[in-house]
């Protein structure tokens, strides 16, 4: 059981680590999803089933799928100014 | 302040943080070991109100005022999130364009997926009570299953399905329902969120007295701030477009 925790914190901290060198904030939705992955293994281990649920909803779905659609809209938005700026 | 004044500012409050957070931690009891202090007022507590699920009598029995709070932080910021995000004076929202083209593949698992994770997130919120899950649980599960219809490539197939005007219903019937609960509470128990109900049969689906009923409440509201909050953001990428630009 120590082991199987210990495994799971060291994935859970390097996932971390990848959301934050991830470079780009839609490349972090995408981590940031696998990061919440790990963490849901982690709840479970750690006999927490109704964190680990709640994680699988809004760390893995719910805010990465927000931040995506943010940054796709900033990229709209910022390619349309530039096309005025051309006219 | 300039660049150094910052640094030397956070790491005087970061120090002190770090130096007090360590030293606190070496008198919590040592990492899964069988001294539980919370433990040993909580099960007990929620085995007198025959709650299966020790966790959903924390939330909505022992301290279901904190998530009254939590709940009510909930919809002031999907209002405020959903404020900031509708159609400004110079966008209009127009009628989605055409997504293109989507793998059979994935159209499969989003059309399979997505009534089985409607049920699924069913069976969360009415379980609350007894089995791992809850209101909040379920109602996550039940609005991202909804939104599994869009990894089939059809934005207005998901418009149709969730009509953000009975979800906005909704979420203010959940939160409004959670109150009045707590209210009549005041009035039966004499205390705000007393429990008052009968508390049936220990791990029966009808136990649990109120624990059973708030978490459905939850449920209702987190499904609809959820899908309000979503459906907001979907808006701005695919069909909210400034005045006079063309695609």
């Amino acid at each position: 059981m120590t082991a199987l925790v210990a495994i799971a914190l060291t994935v859970v901290a390097v996932a971390g680590t990848a959301v934050v060198l991830a470079d780009a904030p839609g490349r972090q939705a995408v981590t940031l999803s696998v990061f919440g992955m790990t963490l849901v293994v982690l709840f479970v281990i750690l006999q927490a089933p109704d964190v680990a649920l709640s994680e699988l909803g809004v760390g893995t779905a719910v805010v990465p799928l927000m931040v995506m659609l943010t940054v796709r809209t900033m990229r709209k938005d910022r390619r349309q100014r530039g096309h005025r700026e051309d006219e | 302040m300039n660049r150094l004044g910052r640094l030397l500012l956070f790491a005087l409050g970061g120090g002190v943080v770090s130096v007090l957070f360590v030293l606190a931690t070496f008198d919590l009891p040592d990492f899964g070991s069988s001294i539980h202090l919370y433990r040993d007022l909580a099960v007990p507590a929620a085995v007198q109100h025959h709650t299966a699920n020790v966790v959903s009598a924390v939330n909505f029995d022992q301290r279901a005022i904190d998530t009254f709070g939590e709940e009510t932080i909930l919809v002031a910021s999907v209002v405020g999130a959903a404020a900031l995000l509708r159609p400004s004076a110079d966008e209009s929202e127009r009628r989605a364009p055409d997504l293109g083209r989507t793998l059979e593949s994935t159209r499969l698992v989003g059309y399979v997926l997505m009534p089985v994770t409607l049920v699924l997130g069913v069976d969360v919120v009415l379980h609350g009570g007894i089995t791992p899950g809850g209101g909040f649980q379920g109602g996550v599960v039940l609005a991202t299953g909804l939104h599994l219809i869009y990894v089939t490539g059809t934005y207005p197939a998901l418009e149709r399905l969730r009509p953000v005007v009975p979800f906005e219903v909704a979420e203010s019937l959940g939160a409004a329902g959670f109150a009045l609960l707590g209210l009549l509470g005041i009035w039966t128990s004499g205390a705000f969120l007393g429990n008052f109900l009968p508390l049936g049969a220990f791990g029966q689906i009808l136990s649990t007295g109120t624990v059973q009923v708030l978490s459905a409440l939850v449920g209702l509201e987190v499904l609809g701030s959820m899908i309000v909050l979503l459906s907001s953001f979907f808006a701005q990428e695919i069909s909210i477009r400034k005045a006079g630009a063309d695609q």
